[in-house]
């Protein structure tokens, strides 16, 4: 029979999970077999990929300061999945104590991870909701109660985006996510890419099937100039959408990994 | 602590440098390669304390391992990094501080034991991290699934309450039309047993009054051709009567697209439907009889007369004679078991297929025939009905004869709108009903057109009155005396769209009989008034000009008459005196005092009251004395022997006695129809005060009497 709309979806650990593979490529142990193998199997293709994460983890915290630097204390992490270690609260609240972090995911173990690891921390919330329909998170009571709207807030969209099909408008749900955003707002995407990739697209394609095929939750790589179209409606910073080691570098990235240089960054502020 | 190139903190600092770009590319750690360094110091720091220890502490290296495993260095590959790390520089950069062990052989087995003790920590640490972590997503997993399954649940019971709960039959079938669940509202239109529904298939549910489409609809929809379908339809309830339904069917597909049951949602028509059918009898059926009423006989003549020219179609309509009086003497009861017991022998009389027998109201019926020979059948029917009604009818112990009048139209369909067919019937049977009753006429075109034109102008009647459809003329009244104009006969024409000028013969009768005559009558009242007002003031000089306006006998009994009259004349500034009321002798043959005291106030007020065509009834001679009259017209037939010369010897008698009795009684006598100078002469030798006709004039506008009087003035 066919599921109501109003009926929640139910869970399968037996399939794989894009939040439980991220945290085994960051060492954690937030992850069960299938995960594990799944992540092994993408590695045979592209044995970067836990250094692509790492980047991302990085960049999203120099975004992070960035922000704070900015004077913006709201943050809104959309796929925020599991908080191994690093996580935006994590580096916001060290900075500035008080800020505050509204995660979403629509993943439900990752989301009961969250509230058991952000129990006790008031200035957090964790939300069960999908980046496509923009409109649950908006109106969430989490969103609600924790941020003021009229106020900047920096939304983060990392290493979310490129898990949106474009069936499913993933620049729409962008553009309206953003019309709820104050001026002054601030927009972190990291996106995968074929560009920059160290490696020949064939072989990356093997990683990206591993997504469609046994994660089902497809990786949708997309290009520089597709990137920048998340961006309408926002000035993009310094120094624009580039590698991951480019963004505004603490250490001299002729230092990094060669994979880190796959996919991109960048950070607009909401005119 | 001194940091001088080459002392203990510098040399510390370079070791902590090796360790972590040694680790660096393995750790999992978002800190950048400075950041990590900095992190690694004070571990670098306790590994040395541990070399230099007098006695060898394994909590400080264990301490260290651990902590890598703090700082997210989880990869295995870190471990064996950092060993190798400490084998190769530890003794290297630290152990000049060492104050313990004093040989360098002992220092390197102090750095083994040292090694032996980070790999312990580490394990020991990464054991127990990768414990914590398997723990907490399995307990996140266990909560999600905990929270799926509530929300599943309580959508389940939502669920399972709107099904349950639902005034609407749910029901759901797989494919194969095996019913797999239903709802308590279905299982109640159903009557109440549940196992004659859960289980048994959908195909076992046909009915007589299925529609052609119902089924295959189904078959589309089970095959996954359709995604729904919507029809009223019709079930067998255990009992065996018949559940009606207005019954929506809906295709459910699985995830995939596939089809796997359908649904269906049925609301109980039954009651609205036989309310629905009551109502439509109801409203096609009269109460009283039971027969066919109005309504339902016009769909049927409708669907007669638009058969075809081949048809043909006989109508008898039936009205009893004196049905009033029996209603009236002995009651409505009677008259309602009369009516019924009528209907009953009406219905006998058409029994064949074609026929029908209707009641179209009160006292009235139509028996209708069809078929191809009609104009025998019709008149045989007709005759079957009045057989029918010639038996007396016992209520009451009493035996009541009925009879009837029967107007009979027959013909071809499509040549008559029902409203036409009903009409001519209508008027053959007042001509039947007109020659005596109890009897049956056939239509005849030319009757009903006179009929017609009648009954026309009757209901225009009231609508030329408002949109001032009528006009009056003037005749002249001349004095025979010396042929001076002295006022003039107002009558009333009407201009009427369609059939031109109507004179009053045509249109005063059927005024009379709506009533119509009253407003009509005050209008023709009060526009001659302001007449005879105009001409008394363009020509004061010619004597007062006097205005005759006619009088119905509705007119007459009208009890505003007086008033109406004293407040036109007052409002138009006429003398009463100037004003002639014209009344007919037989409107007030019989008349008792009542009906003429208006007229006698009239005439106390000075107003002249002519008694018109006197001699055309049965003119009581003796009847004049108390009657308030001060003008006899004579009616023309009297004149009309004076015409030829020489004139009619008795007639001139009889003319010489009326105005001789008349000028007895203090009467004036006004002569109509002159229409030769010889008339005028030997009327005016006879005694005659006053005369029109054609002679002088014919009724024309007022501006023609303003012409003539003039001329009588200057002339």
């Amino acid at each position: 029979m066919q599921r109501p709309a109003w009926a929640p979806h139910g869970i399968d650990i037996t399939v794989p999970s894009v939040s439980r593979i991220y945290d085994y490529y960051l060492g954690g142990s937030h992850n069960f077999e299938v995960d594990r193998e799944a992540a092994r199997r993408a590695m045979e293709f592209m044995p970067g990929l836990p250094k692509i994460m790492q980047a991302n983890r990085a960049v999203m915290r120099r975004a992070v300061r960035y922000a704070l630097d900015q004077g913006i204390t709201q943050f809104l992490d959309i796929g925020s999945g599991i908080p191994t270690f690093g996580n935006v609260h994590e580096v916001a609240q060290r900075a500035s104590p008080g800020a505050r972090v509204v995660y979403v995911d629509h993943d439900p173990v990752a989301v009961a991870h969250s509230k058991a690891v952000l129990e006790g921390n008031p200035d957090t919330a964790v939300l069960a909701a999908d980046l496509r329909t923009p409109k649950d998170i908006l109106t969430s009571a989490e969103v609600r109660e924790l941020l003021d709207l009229d106020r900047p807030v920096a939304l983060l969209l990392i290493a979310v985006l490129h898990f949106v099909e474009d069936d499913d408008d993933p620049v729409g749900a962008v553009a309206e996510l953003s019309a709820a955003l104050a001026p002054g707002s601030l927009l972190v995407v990291t996106h995968a890419s074929y560009e920059g990739m160290p490696i020949s697209t064939d072989r990356a394609d093997g990683a990206v099937d591993v997504y469609r095929n046994e994660v089902r939750n497809p990786l949708i790589m997309r290009s520089h100039e597709e990137i920048a179209r998340f961006f309408t409606g926002y000035e993009t910073v310094e120094p624009g959408i580039v590698p991951m080691p480019l963004w505004r570098p603490q250490t001299a990235p002729e230092d990094e990994d060669p994979y880190t240089f796959a996919g991109y960054v960048g950070v607009g502020r909401k005119a | 602590m001194s940091e001088e190139p080459g002392g203990p903190e510098d040399r510390l600092r370079r070791f902590a440098t090796i360790w972590s770009r040694a680790i660096y590319p393995v750790t999992a750690t978002s800190l950048t390669r400075p950041e990590f360094e900095h992190e690694l110091v004070p571990l670098a720091r306790r590994l040395r304390a541990a070399l230099a220890a007098r006695a060898f502490d394994s909590g400080q290296a264990r301490g260290v391992g651990a902590a890598l495993i703090g700082a997210h260095c989880t990869d295995p590959e870190a471990l064996s990094r950092t060993l190798d790390v400490v084998d190769a520089y530890l003794v290297l950069y630290c152990g000049e501080e060492a104050s313990g062990p004093e040989r360098e052989d002992d220092l390197r087995a102090r750095c083994g034991r040292i090694q032996h003790a980070v790999a312990a920590g580490f394990a020991a640490a990464l054991r127990d991290r990768t414990l914590v972590e398997q723990e907490a997503i399995s307990r996140a997993a266990l909560d999600a699934r905990s929270a799926v399954a509530e929300a599943l649940h309580a959508s389940e019971a939502r669920f399972r309450a709107v099904f349950h709960g639902a005034a609407i039959g749910i029901g759901i079938a797989d494919l194969d039309g095996t019913v797999l669940e239903v709802n308590d509202a279905l299982v109640r239109m159903f009557g109440g047993a549940e196992q004659l529904l859960r289980g048994r298939n959908v195909a076992e549910w046909t009915h007589p009054e299925d529609a052609p489409q119902v089924w295959h609809l189904y078959h589309e929809l089970v095959r996954g051709e359709r995604e729904h379908y919507r029809v009223e339809k019709a079930f067998y309830r255990p009992d065996g009567t018949a559940l009606w339904t207005n019954l929506t069917v809906s295709l459910l597909r699985d995830a995939d697209g596939q089809p796997q049951y359908q649904l269906a949602l049925m609301e109980d028509t039954t009651e609205r439907r036989l309310l629905n059918l009551r109502l439509r009898y109801e409203a096609t059926h009269d109460a009283l009889t039971g027969l066919p009423n109005r309504t339902l006989f016009f769909e049927r003549l409708e669907k007669v007369l638009g058969a075809g020219e081949s048809m043909r179609f006989g109508l008898c309509y039936l009205d009893l004679d004196g049905f009033k009086t029996i209603n009236d003497s002995l009651g409505h009861a009677v008259g309602d078991r009369l009516l019924v017991e009528v209907a009953d022998r009406l219905q006998s009389c058409a029994t064949a297929p074609g026929e029908m027998v209707a009641r179209l109201g009160g006292d009235e019926f139509v028996a209708l025939t069809t078929g191809a020979d009609t104009a025998a059948e019709v008149d045989d029917l007709a005759g079957r009905i009045m057989h029918a009604l010639s038996a007396p009818i016992r209520i009451d112990g009493r035996e009541l004869s009925v009879r009837g009048s029967i107007g009979i139209v027959e013909g071809p369909a499509s040549e008559r709108s029902p409203a036409e067919v009903l009409r001519s019937a209508d008027i053959t049977m007042y001509r039947a009903k007109s020659a005596g009753g109890n009897r049956y006429e056939l239509a005849d075109p030319e009757a009903d057109a006179r009929a017609i034109t009648r009954h026309g102008l009757t209901t225009a009647l009231p609508a030329a009155l408002d949109r001032g459809e009528f006009f009056i003329e003037y005749q002249p009244l001349v004095r025979l005396g010396d042929g001076s104009v002295r006022g003039a006969e107002a009558l009333v024409r009407w201009l009427h769209p369609q059939h031109g000028v109507l004179g009053p013969d045509r249109f005063i009768p059927l005024a009379e009989h709506t009533g119509l005559i009253v407003p009509l009558g005050r209008w023709v009242l009060e526009e001659s008034v302001r007449q005879a007002r105009v001409w008394q003031e363009r020509h004061a000089d010619a004597g007062p000009m006097r205005i005759n306006v006619n009088l119905s006998p509705m007119q007459l009994a009208h009890p505003g008459l007086v008033a109406d009259t004293v407040e036109i004349l007052e409002r138009c500034g006429l003398s009463p005196s100037a004003l002639c009321l014209e009344v007919t002798e037989s409107a007030l043959i019989g008349a008792d005092d009542d009906l003429l005291k208006p007229l006698r106030r009239l005439s106390e007020m000075g107003v002249d009251i002519a008694l018109d065509d006197f001699g055309t009834g049965y003119s009581n001679l003796a009847n004049l004395r108390r009657l308030p009259v001060n003008v006899l017209k004579l009616d023309r037939s009297f004149t009309q022997g004076m015409q030829q010369f020489p004139a009619d010897p008795v007639d001139l008698k009889i003319v010489e006695g009326i105005v001789s009795l008349a000028h007895g009684l203090d009467l004036s006598v006004t002569v109509e129809g002159v229409e030769t100078g010889a008339q005028a002469e030997q009327l005016r030798v006879l005694g005659c005060d006053t005369a029109q006709g054609w002679y002088y004039a014919r009724p024309g506008p007022p501006d023609r009497l303003h012409e003539l009087a003039l001329a009588d003035a200057t002339g």
